[in-house]
C-alpha cells in the first residue's frame, strides 16, 4: 500500500474541502478501497475518512412517502431495516444476494455505489487497462472475459459494474444526493453510473470534489410482485454473471408498470424503459416476457468467453418476470430456482 | 507529529523513505478484548496488522489479506468484519473482540469454542479463529435459523480442510441451545 496523508473531517462541508485535495479518495467501509490499495490499483495521496460525519447513518421518511438512506448506512442495516423489508423487499433481497455478512457489516450505501469493477485486468497492475491507465489498452477484449459486459461496451472497455444493490436501486428509480462546493444536487441513478465510451476511467458522474450524502427511494409501489434473480459461478459470495431485478405494479390481472434492471452485463445497471413499456396493460405471461427480453438484449455483443451471457440473460429475464408475476421472489438462502 | 517508540510497536519497521509532509503516527484509542488501549498508528496500518504485528494478538489470522477468506474475522462493536480490509485509524473509539477475548476471564471457553471442539469442527485450525468469531456474530445477528441459513451466513469463511459439515453442526447446536434458553425464559 502506498503512503498517504489522512483526514477525518467532522462535517460534510469539511469533507468536501478535503476531497478537493489532489488525488484524494474517500474512505467509508473500506471493503473495496483498501483492497484496491493493497493491489496498488488505487494510490491515493490523501485519504478522507468520512466514517464520523454526523447525520449520514440514518434511514428517514421523506415527505413524499419514500425513504432517505444516509450514505453511511451499512448494507446490513439497510437490508434488515423493517421499513425496507416491508416496503422495498426487492432492495433488501438484492443486498442480501451480495458479498458476505462480514462485508455487508462494513460496506456502506455510498461506497457500494462507488465500488469499482472486478475485471481481472483492472485489478492486475502488471497488465494494461484503459480504466486504470487511460490509453494503455484493454486486454479483456480478446483475452479472458467470462465475467465481462455484453451491453453498452466500447472499444476501450468491457468491464461491468459489480454492485447488486445498485441494480435494485435502478429498478426502483432511486435518486442520489451529492454534496459539493456549490451545495447539494440530485442525480437520478440512471444518470449516476456511466458507460465506458472513450473515458472508461470515469465510472460515475460524481464530481471529484463531491461526496454522496444520501440515496432517496420514491414512494413504494413494488412490494408484492418482485424478484432478484442472481446467477453466478458459486451459490454464495460471488459476483453476478447475470442478475435481474424485476418488479411489476399490477392492476388486477394486467401490468400497470414494469421495471427490469440487469446486473453483471454492463458498465452500469442496465435498464431499457422501452422494453418495460411493452408490458404495460398486458397480462403477464411467457410470450410477452420473451418480447421484452428480446428488446432488452437488442445489440448485445459477446466477446468469446462471455458470449454465453446473451442466452443466459434472456432466460434469466423470462424466469425473473415469471417469479415477479407469480409473487414468488427468489429466496437468497435456498438457491434453487423455482 | 513525532514518531513515538512505544514498547508495543517494537515490531514495526520504520519507513525511512517516508516523503515529507506525510503524517507520522496518529493517536488511536481502541478497546481490545475489554482493555482500553491508547496507541499511535500509521494511517495505512490495517486493523489486522495492528492486532498481530503491534499488539501480538496472533489468534486473528492473515489468510488472503483481501477479504475473501474470512480468517481475519473479528467483532467490532459486536459486528463481524474482515479486519484485513479495515484501516485501524478508522476504528478509533471502537470495541474489538478477537478470538483471545471470547473465553471467560477464568479461562472457561466461550460456548461457541466448546461447540467447535465437541463437533470436531476443524482440522488444521488456521481458519478456526475467524470461523468462531464469525459464528458468534451470526448467532448474535439472529437471522439464521436453519442449516441452509447457517451455510449462507457463513459463506465469508473458507475452510480448505473442508470441515464445513461439522462447522454447520457446531453452530446449529449453539442456535438450538439459544432457542431452548429463550423458550425457558
Amino acid at each position: 500500500m502506498n503512503r498517504f496523508s489522512y483526514a477525518r473531517p467532522g462535517s460534510v462541508a469539511e469533507a468536501v474541502r478535503e476531497v478537493a485535495a489532489p488525488a484524494s479518495k474517500v474512505l467509508a467501509g473500506g471493503t473495496n478501497l483498501v483492497d484496491l490499495m493493497k493491489y496498488n490499483v488505487e494510490r491515493p495521496a490523501h485519504l478522507v475518512d468520512v466514517t464520523r460525519l454526523p447525520g449520514l447513518k440514518a434511514i428517514e421518511e421523506t415527505g413524499e412517502g419514500g425513504l432517505r438512506i444516509g450514505a453511511l448506512v451499512t448494507n446490513t442495516a439497510l437490508a434488515y431495516d423493517p421499513r425496507v423489508q416491508e416496503r422495498y423487499p426487492l432492495l433488501s433481497s438484492t443486498i442480501l444476494a451480495g458479498a458476505t455478512a462480514q462485508l455487508r457489516n462494513a460496506a456502506t450505501t455510498g461506497g457500494n455505489l462507488l465500488q469499482r469493477t472486478r475485471c481481472y485486468y483492472f485489478y492486475d497492475a502488471a497488465t494494461p487497462c484503459n480504466k486504470r491507465v487511460p490509453g494503455s489498452g484493454c486486454p479483456a477484449i480478446g483475452g479472458v472475459n467470462r465475467i465481462h459486459a455484453i451491453l453498452g461496451t466500447s472499444e476501450q472497455c468491457i468491464a461491468t459494474h459489480p454492485s447488486d444493490m445498485a441494480v435494485a436501486m435502478a429498478a426502483l428509480e432511486a435518486v442520489i444526493r451529492v454534496s459539493g462546493p456549490g451545495g447539494e444536487r440530485d442525480i437520478p441513478i440512471a444518470e449516476f453510473h456511466r458507460l465506458p465510451g472513450d473515458t472508461p476511467e470515469r465510472d460515475t458522474n460524481l464530481g471529484a470534489d463531491e461526496i454522496i450524502v444520501s440515496v432517496e427511494l420514491p414512494a413504494p409501489r413494488f412490494a408484492t410482485n418482485y424478484t432478484y434473480l442472481k446467477l453466478r459461478d458459486r451459490l454464495s459470495y460471488a459476483f453476478a454473471l447475470v442478475s435481474v431485478a424485476a418488479a411489476l405494479d399490477m392492476d388486477g390481472g394486467t401490468v400497470r408498470e414494469a421495471r427490469i434492471a440487469l446486473g453483471g452485463v454492463a458498465h452500469k445497471p442496465w435498464r431499457v424503459p422501452e422494453a418495460e413499456a411493452l408490458l404495460k396493460g398486458v397480462v403477464p405471461e411467457r410470450g410477452a416476457f420473451s418480447l421484452v427480453a428480446d428488446r432488452i438484449l437488442e445489440g448485445a455483443q459477446g466477446f468469446g468467453g462471455n458470449s454465453f451471457k446473451i442466452d443466459l440473460a434472456h432466460r434469466a429475464i423470462l424466469r425473473a418476470l415469471s417469479q415477479a408475476a407469480a409473487g414468488t421472489p427468489q429466496s437468497q438462502t435456498d438457491k434453487r430456482i423455482q | 507529529m513525532a514518531d513515538l517508540d512505544l514498547p508495543s510497536r517494537q515490531g514495526f519497521a520504520p519507513d525511512a523513505a517516508l516523503p515529507t509532509g506525510l503524517p507520522g503516527e496518529i493517536p488511536l484509542t481502541i478497546t481490545i478484548n475489554g482493555e482500553r488501549r491508547d496507541l499511535h498508528v500509521r494511517p495505512w496500518t490495517t486493523l489486522l496488522d495492528l492486532l498481530r504485528e503491534d499488539l501480538h494478538l496472533y489468534g486473528t489470522k492473515k489468510g488472503c489479506d483481501h477479504g475473501q477468506c474470512g480468517a481475519c474475522t473479528v467483532l467490532v462493536d459486536g459486528q463481524r468484519i474482515n479486519s484485513c480490509l479495515s484501516l485501524a485509524v478508522s476504528r478509533d473509539g471502537c470495541e474489538v473482540t478477537t478470538i483471545e477475548g471470547l473465553a471467560a476471564p477464568d479461562g472457561a471457553l466461550h460456548p461457541m469454542q466448546q461447540a467447535f471442539i465437541e463437533h470436531d469442527a476443524f482440522q488444521c485450525g488456521y481458519c478456526t479463529p475467524g470461523q468462531i468469531c464469525s459464528a458468534v456474530g451470526l448467532v448474535k445477528e439472529g437471522h439464521a435459523h436453519s442449516a441452509e441459513e447457517i451455510r449462507e451466513g457463513m459463506s465469508g469463511n473458507l475452510c480448505r480442510c473442508g470441515a464445513y459439515t461439522n462447522i454447520v453442526d457446531a453452530i446449529g447446536d449453539m442456535l438450538a441451545q439459544e432457542t431452548s434458553q429463550e423458550a425457558a425464559k
